[in-house]
């Protein structure tokens, strides 16, 4: 007997994306997806958006980490509410648990909510959490090769920042053709080059979260 | 690894429709857009190993894999995106505008009652 289903996979963790936007719409939150290979720099990236802005806008960290709170306390000695989500092993984050997650902070005024996904460009793509926009982060210790072998990352994404400038010089990273396989694959992504160590670049990055953050949250096109 | 989590996304779904459950799954068809990324083998191992101790146990898994489609916006020309080589195949250039790539679905299954 066949039986034709014509089902969505996902739909559980679509039916908890779609409530978790509507949460972060109504409460006028830019609830960003942080989407990258392991070791891109995000967590660095993440401190030094809460020194420079903390002052002007409110922001929470969301992290996704296989194992460890190590993150979460980073971000927390900037001063910023952290939660850790520790997936055990899988290696991308699910809606659900963004739910949960957001049930333990404050969200009074937030302006911003950055997920910290779980190191990894391939899984978590497939997997809406309900954010207003996703940053996909690549950083040039990685290879200039990331964006063919990894589509449906920089596809879905809205912005791109292509971190550890400073070192491009020294490895066999080209900028420009990062940043043309990226825009061959997603036209309107917004391509930030940034060090996250040596702040270049960072000044434009904090300018587009301000932009589009708290009471004007909408999605960035 | 996210098809083992889309494995026991799909033995969920699966379960949760069987009419009755005297029987077993001998064949399930999925089919997933480009950007899904869904890695044949990976998938299939994944499976098996979701659908031990299950009714699904040895059933075979077949994947179908959709076309991104794409529009040429300097010559109107439509045809299936190609990941690895994003540009017209009639006029060359890379101002393409792509289509919504199909989600994963689970299309049908085949039951054998006993
Ligand atoms: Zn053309």
């Amino acid at each position: 007997m066949k039986i034709k289903l014509a089902q969505k996979i996902l739909a559980k963790n679509d039916d908890y994306a779609s409530a978790n936007r509507k949460f972060f719409k109504r409460n006028n939150i830019l609830c960003i997806n942080m989407i990258s290979s392991p070791g891109s720099g995000k967590t660095t990236i993440l401190e030094q958006t809460a020194k420079a802005l903390k002052k002007k806008i409110k922001i929470a960290v969301i992290e996704g980490d296989l194992y460890t709170e190590r993150d979460a306390e980073r971000i927390r000695k900037t001063g910023l509410q952290a939660i850790q989500i520790e997936t055990k092993g899988a290696c991308h984050l699910n809606a659900d648990q963004i739910t949960k997650a957001v049930h333990k902070l404050d969200t009074e005024n937030l302006d911003v909510l950055v997920i910290e996904n779980v190191g990894n460009l391939v899984c978590p793509s497939d997997f809406d959490l309900g954010e207003i926009a996703r940053v996909v982060v690549l950083s040039t210790t990685e290879g200039d090769d990331k964006c063919v072998k990894y589509p449906g990352s920089f596809a879905k994404a809205d912005v791109l920042l292509i971190n550890k400038i400073d070192l491009a010089k020294h490895l066999d990273f080209s900028i420009a053709k990062a940043k043309r396989d990226a825009r061959k694959l997603n036209k309107h992504l917004k391509i930030f080059e940034i060090s996250a160590k040596t702040l270049a670049g960072l000044d434009k990055w904090f300018n587009w979260l301000i932009m589009f953050s708290g009471r004007r949250a909408r999605r960035p096109k | 690894m996210h098809e083992a989590m889309v494995a026991e996304s799909i033995i969920d779904s699966i379960l949760s429709q069987v009419p009755n459950k005297h029987g077993r799954v001998i064949r399930v068809v999925i089919s997933c857009g480009q950007i899904n990324a869904i890695n044949d083998e990976a998938m299939k191992f994944a499976f098996d190993i979701a659908a031990e101790e299950t009714i699904c146990k040895d059933a075979k898994l077949k994947i179908k894999h959709i076309p991104l489609k794409a529009t040429c916006e300097n010559c109107s020309k439509k045809f299936n995106y190609d990941l690895y080589d994003p540009c017209c195949p009639k006029c060359s250039k890379n101002d393409i505008k792509i289509g919504e790539d199909a989600p994963l679905l689970l299309e049908e299954i085949e039951f054998e009652e006993n």
